[in-house]
C-alpha cells in the first residue's frame, strides 16, 4: 500500500493481533484504501462488527464508531442503529462463522430487505479464533480440527445466498486481487441498499496449518490459484470449475 | 389534568412506551406479548417511531440494542421462549451499559408450555438468565395502570442507570382491560451526555458515565468483551475486569434504596404478611381486606420492583411479624429471595397449573395459619 492509513487507525491501541499472513491483516488495510480513495471521512461511518478474527478488523484498530457485538447478531444490530438513525452509514464487517452459520437467518433477512448497509465478509473457510473448526464454508476434503479425515459437508456459496435473497450489490473477491477488491468495497459503500462482498481471507495459521499449507505464502498461493474471475469461467465445465473459486460481481448494484 | 381510558395491559404498556418518548421498537410475534407490538405497529405511524418486525426474538434485541446506540430509546417485548432467546443479548446490554426495556408477558413454561396461560415463571430467569455476574432491574405490574406507569419508570430507570429494565408482566395483567388514567405531566428522564468524557467509566458515586451516540464524533468502542473506560478491550486485565464487574454491579446495589418502590398494607399490627407481586397482589389484596374486616390481623408487602429484590422492608417484616405468606404463580422464587433475608416461618404457596391464584385460596391458607 502506497497511501497511509495509519492516520485512520486508533491511536494508543497495541499492535494489531492478526497471525502472520492472515487475509484479515491485508483486509484491514484495503477497507481503509477504500475509504481513503472515496474521501469519505471515517468518523462519519458506523462500523459493527461480531465475534471472531474479522471482527477485531474495525473493533478497536479503525478511529470511528465501532459497535462490536455478540456472535452472529452483527446484521442485527447494525439493522436497529441504521434503521433509528438513516444518516449513519453503516458498515459490517465479520467472518464467515458469524454472519453466515450463526448469523445466517439475519444475513438473509438483511439482503431480503435490502435495508441500506454495506456489509464486508471475510471468508476464510475455517473457524479460526476459535481453534480451526469446521465451518459451513469449508471446502469439501479440508482438514479442520473436527474433520480429521476431511469435510464431508458441502460448503454455503454465500454470494448466491444472499443474492437470492434480494441484495442489491453481491460481488466475490479475493485479498490476493487486491485493486479489484478495493474497487468493489468503494461500489459497496456508495451502493443504496444491501451490498455484500465476500473476502477469500487466507488463514494460514488453522486452515494452511491442518492443509500441509506450511507457510504464509503457501496459504496465500493456494488461494490464489484457486481463483477464477468471472469472465474466464464462462464456458467451462463443471468438472473443470470443481475446485475454482469464482470472483467477480454478481449482481451489479442497480435496484 | 387527567384523562381516563379503558385499555388492555398490553395496550397501556405501549402507550407508557410512547408516553416515555420510545421511537424504536423491535419485535418478533409470541403470544401473549403481542398486543404491544401490534398497537405500537399503529402507534408509531402516528408518533413518528421506527417499528421492524424483525426475524426473530436474537434479532429484536440486537437492533433495540443496536437503535439505543444510534440515540433511540428502545423497546422490545416477548413471551417465554422469546425472553429464554433475548438472554445473551440482555447480558451484553448490562455488559455495555446500553439502556433498554425488555417487556416479558410471561405464560405458563417451562417450554412452549401453555402459551395462553398466566405464570410468573420468569422471575429468577430475569435476574440470572445470562451467562456471568451483573445487575438488571425488574418491575413487577398488578394492573392496566401500571403497565403504563411501570414501563414509563422502567425507561426512566434503563436511562438513569444505564442498564436493561425488564417489565415482568404476565398474561393475565398484560390481557386485563381496565380503566387507566393519564396524567398530562409525566417526570422523564433522559441518559446524561459529556462529550469527551469516558463512556464507560466514571468516578462519580452513582458510578453511572455519560452515555454519547454514535454519529457524535465520540468514536464510540462499544463492545461485550471487557473494557476500560473508554471502551478499550482489556481481554487479561485482572485488574480491568474486578473493577468493571464491581461497578455493574455497586450502580445499582448501591442506590438500591432509591430504584425500590413497593407498597404495603397493614404492617403495624400484622401477624401474618403476605408478601406478593403482580396479579397475585390483586387476590392478595381483596383476601388481606376483607380478613381485616373481620379483625384479623394480617398485613401485606406487595413488591413493585423485584430486582434489586426489596431486602430492607422484608427484613423489617421478618422482625416483627410472625409469619411471612408467600403466594406465587412458579415453584417459589420469590420465597427463596425472602428466606434469604428473614428467619422468621416462611410459608410459600405455589400454583403451577396455568391459573391464577385466587382470593378465596389466599383466606383459605391465611385462615389456616392464624
Amino acid at each position: 500500500m502506497t497511501r497511509d492509513i495509519r492516520k485512520y487507525l486508533r491511536p494508543g491501541i497495541p499492535p494489531i493481533p492478526f497471525c502472520p499472513g492472515c487475509g484479515d491483516r491485508i483486509l484491514l488495510e484495503l477497507i481503509l484504501t477504500a475509504i481513503d480513495e472515496l474521501g469519505l471521512n471515517i468518523n462519519d461511518i458506523l462500523f459493527v462488527s461480531g465475534i471472531g478474527c474479522a471482527a477485531w478488523i474495525p473493533s478497536p484498530h479503525y478511529n470511528a464508531d465501532t459497535l462490536h457485538t455478540i456472535h452472529g447478531r452483527a446484521l442485527a444490530f447494525a439493522t436497529g442503529a441504521k434503521m433509528f438513525n438513516p444518516k449513519l452509514q453503516v458498515l459490517v464487517i465479520s467472518g464467515d462463522g458469524d454472519l453466515a452459520s450463526s448469523g445466517g437467518n439475519h444475513l438473509i433477512h438483511a439482503a431480503r430487505r435490502n435495508i441500506d448497509l454495506a456489509v464486508i465478509c471475510a471468508n476464510n473457510m475455517i473457524y479460526g479464533q476459535s481453534g480451526g473448526q469446521v465451518a459451513s464454508t469449508t471446502p469439501i476434503g479440508i482438514s479442520t480440527a473436527t474433520t480429521v479425515e476431511g469435510n464431508i459437508e458441502r460448503p454455503f456459496d454465500l454470494c448466491k445466498l444472499v443474492e437470492a435473497a434480494g441484495a442489491t450489490y453481491v460481488a466475490r473477491y479475493s485479498v490476493t486481487q487486491p485493486s479489484l477488491l478495493v474497487s468493489s468495497i468503494k461500489k459497496a459503500l456508495q451502493i443504496e441498499g444491501f451490498a455484500f462482498v465476500e473476502v477469500i481471507s487466507p488463514c494460514p495459521a488453522e486452515f494452511g496449518r491442518r492443509n500441509r499449507l506450511d507457510t504464509p505464502e503457501d496459504t496465500l498461493k493456494f488461494f490464489e490459484d484457486k481463483c477464477i474471475m468471472k469472465g474466464d469461467a464462462e464456458g467451462l465445465s463443471p468438472e473443470e470449475l470443481k475446485d475454482k473459486i469464482i470472483t467477480g460481481e454478481f449482481s451489479s448494484g442497480k435496484s | 389534568m387527567m384523562i381516563n381510558y379503558y385499555l388492555s395491559g398490553n395496550e397501556a404498556c405501549t402507550e407508557g412506551a410512547i408516553r416515555a418518548g420510545c421511537r424504536y421498537f423491535g419485535g418478533y410475534p409470541i403470544g401473549p406479548s403481542s398486543g404491544i407490538m401490534h398497537r405500537i405497529a399503529v402507534r408509531f405511524k402516528e408518533v413518528g417511531g421506527v417499528f421492524m418486525q424483525m426475524e426473530d426474538e436474537l434479532a429484536s434485541i440486537a437492533s433495540v440494542i443496536g437503535a439505543s446506540w444510534a440515540g433511540a430509546k428502545a423497546m422490545t417485548a416477548t413471551s417465554g421462549p422469546g425472553f429464554s432467546l433475548m438472554q445473551e443479548a440482555i447480558g451484553y446490554a448490562a455488559m455495555t451499559e446500553t439502556p433498554i426495556v425488555i417487556v416479558d408477558v410471561q405464560r405458563a413454561g417451562p417450554s412452549t408450555g401453555q402459551a395462553g396461560r398466566v405464570a410468573s415463571g420468569d422471575i429468577m430467569q430475569a435476574r440470572w438468565g445470562s451467562h456471568g455476574d451483573y445487575q438488571i432491574i425488574a418491575l413487577s405490574p398488578w394492573s392496566a395502570q401500571e403497565m403504563y406507569d411501570q414501563t414509563i419508570n422502567a425507561f426512566n430507570l434503563a436511562e438513569k442507570y444505564r442498564v436493561p429494565v425488564i417489565v415482568l408482566s404476565d398474561g393475565a395483567v398484560g390481557h386485563l382491560r381496565e380503566r387507566v388514567d393519564v396524567r398530562e405531566k409525566v417526570e422523564l428522564f433522559d441518559r446524561l451526555k459529556k462529550a469527551g468524557a469516558a463512556p464507560f467509566g466514571t468516578e462519580e458515586d452513582d458510578g453511572v458515565p455519560p452515555m454519547p451516540s454514535f454519529g457524535e464524533g465520540e468514536k464510540l468502542l462499544v463492545t461485550g468483551s471487557t473494557h476500560d473506560d473508554y471502551g478499550v478491550r482489556k481481554i487479561y486485565d485482572s485488574r480491568v475486569q474486578e473493577k468493571l464487574t464491581s461497578r455493574l454491579h455497586n450502580k445499582i446495589m448501591n442506590n438500591r434504596e432509591e430504584i425500590i418502590e413497593y407498597e404495603d398494607y397493614y404492617l403495624e399490627d400484622a401477624e401474618i404478611v403476605v408478601v406478593c407481586y403482580g396479579f397475585t397482589g390483586r387476590s392478595s389484596l381483596f383476601a388481606v381486606e376483607k380478613m381485616r374486616k373481620e379483625g384479623k390481623k394480617v398485613g401485606m408487602l406487595r413488591l413493585k420492583t423485584l430486582w434489586p429484590f426489596a431486602d430492607r422492608i422484608v427484613r423489617d417484616i421478618g422482625s416483627k411479624a410472625r409469619k411471612i405468606f408467600v403466594p406465587e404463580m412458579n415453584k417459589g422464587q420469590i420465597a427463596g429471595e425472602v428466606m434469604k433475608h428473614v428467619s422468621c416461618d416462611i410459608i410459600p404457596y405455589n400454583q403451577t397449573n396455568g391459573e391464577i391464584i385466587p382470593p378465596n385460596v389466599i383466606i383459605k391458607e391465611l385462615e389456616r395459619l392464624l
